[in-house]
């Protein structure tokens, strides 16, 4: 059996589930969202990932049909779906609050949109015990909300949501009132049930490692834009600016000025430091403003100067040891500080380096991300 | 010690407050009338000693209570009149509470004020002008035959009508902010959740709404019902002689009769009436705090 990879958007074929053309939505004098349009495919696990304000709760609140965007329009398989409202879309959401009804046992929160198209009683049951045992929740079915754990509430909520088998599954931070442990596991458990189930789900989010963790795609966004629309690793390896690659994950950036060198640049970033080389398939103009955006796990550090390139002489200053890895910061002759992460791979060894010592770290130039803006 | 006082405090006040005239009115109930001052006897003396004292007294005035149908006809006219009046002020309220709760936060604190504004006027004196308004030459009959609507002025004041409208008008405030408090403290998104799931706006009024402000509706149902069923100033006000209310019947037997022993028997049952939606209504205040603790 050939494995085929996941990835929809990369063929021209393909049919998007969600599309999202030019759309506009303006509260009063402030933009939410600007100009904006997506393409989500079927089966994807989409992330809209910003800080607070950036519009992705807006995006969603749009496809839920809770917002009209003021200008553009929003596709659902194929058709536009603005004027429809929303208890008439084959879209449900997961509220960041649960919104579970108080008044109503988990089973009849279960059961709530079901029984609101009029099913046959057996049917609508059936569909609840099935929705129950997904989500492992048949011991709890006669509780009210308020008699259950956090984590058992986001799970009524997820089952609820997913009980009328609808086209596309929406998730406000749907983590974000769990502990980090139960978030984690709770990661898994999401992505499972979305592929068992096989429903496009879109998650808004702000924490960078739950989008990593859960999506095939991740939208980073910002002031109602979208910077970058790629998958996990693309977004981590290969960030297009400096906003995404600050936004995911931990980076060092240094500014400096690039000069062609074969398929590479050789950045100039401060007087009495060696340039700095890194592969790029930007095209740069000799002497254009640059950044170059180094991971801390992609730099080595050394006791003795190394021979290669890309090598910087510093002092270590600080060190965060976070059990499996460990931070150094390194500072350089001109002030700047390199981030450097080593794995703590056996047990109990003395570290090889500690505060004040002369260090000399470096990258390899495939390691280092040029960026433009 | 000061733990004992401060637990002591509420329990005197019970004590002094409540059960000490509770006890007087139901041994005043178990007399006899007499032409004295007061007017009932025996009157408990120590000389004769408790024993003779306590032989006295007899259920006869409760007894009477059955024999004369004016009664119980008026205990059921009282409770049929605060159970309509209830509704009635349900109706009027829950809208005006509900527009309070979805309007604009900036609103709410004046639209506050002028539910409670009213209190600030004797209860008295509101009740009263309402018979300006009622009366055959009132203003309401003035607008309404000005306006077309009728040719002959409508009989209101003095019947069953006048003192719904005066009811419905005192309580509304004790209708109107127990749901407003209920639905102030609904969370939108509940409605956005219903809506989400097939709902239409009006079913997710029935599904979600109406539920979860069920311990408002409540406890203003109480709030009206309790204090309309003794009610004795808008029946003597507004109704009529065929307006028959238990709070009327006690007065006459007091002031008009001077049957004191009588009306004491009226009040002790009317407060075992009370008993059972004052009990109701603790109970669901209570749940209310659980489900909410």
């Amino acid at each position: 059996m050939s494995q085929t990879v996941f990835a929809p958007w990369t063929d021209p074929a393909a049919k998007p589930l969600i599309r999202f053309k030019n759309v506009t939505k303006r509260f009063g004098t402030f933009t939410a969202i600007e100009e904006l349009t997506l393409d989500i495919y079927e089966r994807e696990f989409f992330a809209l990932l910003g800080p607070s304000g950036c519009g992705k709760t807006t995006m969603m609140r749009m496809l839920a049909g809770f917002e009209d965007p003021t200008e553009g329009s929003i596709e659902l398989a194929g058709e536009d779906i603005v004027k429809v409202p929303p208890n008439q879309r084959a879209v449900n959401m997961m509220f960041q609050s649960y919104a579970l009804f108080p008044h109503l046992t988990v089973r009849d929160n279960i059961a709530f949109g079901l029984k609101r198209e009029r099913k046959p009683r057996d049917e609508v049951d059936a569909r609840v015990e099935e929705m129950l045992r997904l989500v492992q929740l048949q011991p709890f079915a006669s509780r009210k909300p308020h008699q259950i754990s956090g984590g058992q509430r986001q799970r009524v909520a997820l089952a609820r949501s997913l009980a009328k088998a609808p086209k596309l599954l929406l998730l406000d931070e749907p983590l974000g009132a769990l502990d980090k442990k139960l978030r984690e596991e709770t990661q898994f458990e999401l992505m499972d049930i979305q592929e068992k189930t096989g429903t496009t789900f879109v998650i808004v989010t702000h924490d960078q490692e739950e989008a990593m963790t859960v999506a095939s795609r991740i939208a980073v966004m910002k002031d109602g834009a979208l910077m970058q629309v790629a998958t996990p690793s693309q977004i981590y390896e290969n960030p297009n600016s400096r906003y995404v690659a600050g936004f995911i994950g931990d980076v060092t950036i240094l500014e400096g000025k690039a000069t062609k060198l074969g398929d590479a640049y050789e950045v100039r970033w401060a007087e009495g430091q060696p340039p700095l080389r890194a592969k790029s398939t930007l095209d740069l103009a000799d002497g254009a403003e640059c950044q170059l955006a180094i991971r801390p796990e992609k730099v080595e550090i050394h006791g003795e100067k190394p021979s290669d390139d890309n090598v910087l002489q510093g002092k270590v200053i600080d060190i965060g040891y976070l059990g499996n890895i460990s931070t150094y910061h390194v500072e350089l002759a001109n002030g700047q500080i390199i981030r450097a992460q080593n794995f703590n791979t056996e047990r109990d060894t003395r570290r090889a380096f500690t505060w004040d010592d002369n260090v000399w770290v470096n990258w390899t130039e495939n390691c280092a991300v040029l960026l433009d803006h | 010690m000061r733990r004992f006082l401060l637990i002591a405090f509420p329990y005197v006040w019970l004590l002094a407050l409540f059960l000490i005239p509770f006890a007087i009115v139901l041994k005043i109930s178990l007399s006899d009338v007499a032409l004295a001052r007061p007017p009932y006897m025996p009157q408990f003396s120590w000389d004769e000693g408790i024993g003779a004292f306590l032989s006295q007294l007899d259920f006869e005035n409760f007894t009477f209570l059955t024999t004369d149908d004016l009664y119980w006809k008026a205990y059921l006219s009282s409770l049929k009149i605060a159970a309509i009046s209830t509704v009635l002020t349900l109706f009027v309220g829950y809208p005006i509470a509900y527009g309070m709760a979805r309007a604009p936060e900036a609103w709410r604190p004046t639209l506050m004020m002028l539910v409670i504004l009213p209190f600030w006027t004797s209860f008295l004196i509101r009740v009263y002008a309402w018979r300006g308004i009622l009366s055959q030459e009132g203003y309401l009959n003035q607008v309404l035959m000005w306006t077309g609507v009728i040719s002959e002025p409508l009989t209101i004041l003095n019947t069953n009508i006048a003192v719904y409208i005066g009811v419905v008008y005192t309580y509304l405030p004790f209708m109107i902010l127990p749901i407003y408090a209920a639905l102030d403290r609904l969370d939108g998104s509940l409605i956005e959740a219903a809506e989400d799931l097939g709902c239409s706006r009006r079913s997710a009024f029935w599904l979600v709404t109406i539920p979860l402000s069920r311990p408002g509706i409540i406890a203003g149902s109480f709030l009206v019902f309790i204090p309309t069923l003794g009610e004795f100033v808008i029946p003597s006000l507004l109704g009529g002689s065929g307006t028959l209310m238990i709070g009327k019947v006690l007065w006459e037997e007091f002031f008009n009769n001077r049957d004191w022993p009588v009306a004491s028997a009226v009040a002790i049952i009317l407060l075992l009436i009370l008993i059972v939606p004052i009990v109701l209504f603790q109970k669901n205040q209570q749940r209310q705090a659980e489900a909410e603790g």
